[in-house]
């Protein structure tokens, strides 16, 4: 009884008291979150809205309605499929090797060794250059198959030249890419093993184990959410990857390395076709978020334990 | 047969020497703890003997076989981690299992030995629970059952207890105990904690920088401590010390004046000490009496901490020392009172200029039961240095 007569007269004040101050709060607020909403809003309510236009610069006049015309058109594009493919390939290898190596990398970097920290700035060093500069290194400086050091390497050693962006296109893309996301890779994960207890590496000794042993039951274990973390955000970095492609290939030869992002820039700006562009982008878009909520639900599995 | 020796180990880290030259006999079935204020070393002789540090110089035997060289997972030694240092990733049974897996042991066998382990433990329940779920004793036992899955000779725990709190170290350190007498293993044991010590020990090594200063029962320690450092170490709260001056030396005991001009007989054996010498007295706050008809300093109530069961009072004796005195839960004193401190020489401690303690006329009978049949020690304690400590008492228990 004395519970029920203290209810009525008890919860009205939080109430009050919670919307009384929620009110200045959410003005407050307001004006980053409509900043916010507007910038996401209005471009994605655009690509919406071309995306069932036939628009063309070419004949920009010419704009009507056209239903799902332009994704029917898009999806039935072999190009779509061919560069969803090279997508899938570019971020699937390139993950795999900076987490690879990264790690590798990373049990390295955290040993003992003289002239350490020099060594991990330089290891680092590679994240600070900007995706087009770094392409245009690779590709004037190091494949190039003329004065590219590599074509003078391996020259050098009778074996001749090989024309990088020529003959394994995708593959010196891969590399481009890896070798600016290794620093970051390496980073976290070094951050990662510097902060294993280093009683439980002593315990795994005495329980028997060795070197391989314990980065097999310890290390990695240990490094599980890390690596998580590390696959999650360059999965969507590497969906979008452009300038390493724009800079050196250009998508060719042929198709070879014409990736999602790429597509849309062909269509949207080489061919002039806002509407099939914009349909492209939706699909993008669809994409990334498929593979975001895979990613999310292992990462989130992972921080779980 | 267990048996540990350490033969003049010692440790280097560049150009610092932590340990300075050990010896150490540990018996079969003994616990014997390492005790020391932070810094002096017992960490790290414990983690030599366990092989996660190289020795310098010196020998260890397990069981007469050197080890040096011999790495940590083959010296048939198992260790408890004061972070318990369990593997987040596995559950308890995998925790305690973990060694017999990287031994290429089956599942099923491995398994069974985890639940064996896990019966004398009481984590039964527990078994398929990941560390992060388990409270902070329970986290405790998994890093014991861990050590005791690999059935090893001798167990160590580094400061196993000091993570737990209170109630609960002391819970643990009832199923220590009750561990090492059910197993009959070889135990050593490092704590910072006295009580721990007293209570679990065989054997009490009590280190300062790098040197043994002494090792014995626990109430060898208590009521024989060897210098000052091991008085004032042993003993809560600790030990009381007042400059003193000889006055006389007899067969019967030393004669010493305090500073109120106050004189007490000792009974310690004639040695070095010459009448005129400086000397250090020492009492402990239990062996302090407030007492009106008998009293040997005037002093002055500083503090009073009323613990309840007993009072301490930090008194300001003459010469301007402060003694603690233990006395009952209902003493009525206050602050700033002047109350009578009466000292029987029978307990006190008297120490010569070098700190070293000049030893008792008799020694006390709780403190004879490790070594009955070795007389007192005769030889003279000042000619051994401070760096070669000397176990002339070590009488193998008899195997039950």
């Amino acid at each position: 009884m004395t519970s029920s007569i203290a209810t009525p007269t008890h919860s009205p004040p939080p109430a009050r008291t919670r919307s009384h101050r929620s009110i200045p709060a959410r003005l407050l607020v307001a004006p980053s979150v409509i900043l916010l909403v507007l910038w996401m809003v209005v471009p994605l309510a655009m690509a919406i809205w071309f995306a069932f236009q036939r628009y063309n610069l070419l004949i920009p006049d010419e704009r009507e309605f056209v239903g799902f015309a332009n994704f029917t058109y898009i999806l039935t594009d072999p190009t779509l499929w061919i560069s969803i493919g090279i997508t899938m390939v570019l971020v699937v290898s390139v993950l795999a090797i900076t987490i690879g190596l990264g790690t590798v990398l990373a049990v390295l970097f955290n040993q003992e060794f003289f002239g350490r920290g020099v060594a991990r700035v330089l290891a680092i060093s590679p994240f600070f250059v900007m995706p087009t500069v770094s392409a245009l290194i690779w590709k004037n400086m190091l494949m190039h198959p003329v004065n590219g050091l590599f074509a003078q390497i391996t020259r050098g050693l009778g074996l001749g030249a090989i024309d990088w962006f020529a003959d394994f296109p995708l593959l010196a893309i891969i590399i481009i890419v890896a070798w600016q996301w290794l620093p970051f890779a390496l980073l976290i994960l070094l951050t990662a093993i510097q902060s294993l207890d280093t009683d439980q590496m002593e315990a795994a000794r005495m329980d028997g184990a060795s070197a391989m042993q314990l980065f097999r039951f310890v290390v990695l274990p240990h490094l599980n959410r890390a690596i998580a973390v590390v696959a999650m955000i360059e999965t969507i970095f590497f969906l979008t990857i452009f300038a390493e492609i724009f800079v050196t290939t250009g998508g060719g030869p042929g198709l070879a390395t014409t990736n999602l992002a790429y597509y849309i820039y062909l269509k949207a700006l080489l061919e002039f076709d806002v509407g099939g562009a914009s349909a492209g982008g939706l699909i993008a878009v669809v994409l990334a978020n498929v593979v975001a909520i895979f990613l999310m639900r292992s990462v989130a599995r992972n921080l779980d334990t | 047969m267990s048996t540990v020796t350490l033969r003049d180990i010692h440790k280097t880290y560049v150009d610092n020497e932590v340990i300075k030259g050990v010896n150490l006999d540990i018996h079969d079935r003994e616990f014997v703890v390492f005790v020391g204020p932070s810094g002096c070393g017992k960490s790290t002789l414990l983690r030599m003997i366990a092989g996660l540090e190289d020795i310098t110089s010196g020998d260890l035997l397990v069981d007469g076989d050197r080890m040096n060289d011999v790495p940590p997972d083959q010296r048939g030694l198992a260790m408890v981690f004061q972070t318990y240092a369990l593997y987040p990733h596995m559950t308890v049974a995998e925790n305690m299992a973990f060694s017999l897996r990287l031994a290429g042991v089956s599942k099923e066998r491995r398994m069974e030995r985890a639940r064996d382990v896990a019966r004398i433990l009481q984590l039964e329940p527990l078994l398929d629970r990941k560390p992060g779920k388990l409270s902070g004793g329970q986290r405790q036992r998994v890093a014991i059952g861990r050590a005791l899955v690999r059935n090893p000779k001798v167990f160590l725990f580094d400061e196993p207890l000091s993570n737990l709190d209170a109630s609960l170290r002391v819970q643990m350190r009832i199923e220590l105990a009750g561990l090492h007498e059910s197993l009959q293993s070889t135990m050593i044991y490092v704590t910072h904690d006295q009580i721990e010590a007293m209570t679990l020990a065989d054997k009490i090594v009590v280190l300062q920088g790098g040197i043994v200063e002494q090792v014995g029962s626990p109430l060898e320690l208590y009521h024989h401590p060897r210098n000052l450092f091991v008085a004032g170490f042993i003993g809560s709260p600790k030990m009381n010390f007042l400059a003193v001056q000889t006055t006389g030396v007899q067969d019967s005991g030393t004669t010493v004046r305090l500073p109120g001009d106050a004189t007490i007989t000792i009974p310690v054996q004639p040695r070095t000490l010459m009448a005129g010498d400086r000397a250090t007295l020492g009492i402990r706050p239990e062996h302090l009496r407030i007492d009106a008809s008998n009293p040997t300093l005037m002093g002055e109530v500083l503090v009073v901490e009323r613990l309840g069961g007993e009072t301490y009072l930090y008194v300001k004796v003459a010469g301007g020392d402060t003694f603690i005195v233990q006395t009952d839960g209902d003493s009525r004193a206050k602050v700033r009172d002047r109350v009578p401190v009466s000292i029987d020489g029978n307990l006190c401690h008297l120490f010569d200029g070098a700190g070293q303690a000049i030893p008792k006329a008799e020694r006390h009978p709780l403190s004879l039961t490790h070594h009955p049949e070795v007389p007192l020690q005769t030889e003279a304690p000042r000619e051994q240095t401070y760096e070669q400590p000397i176990q002339p008492h070590e009488v193998p228990r008899q195997a039950e």
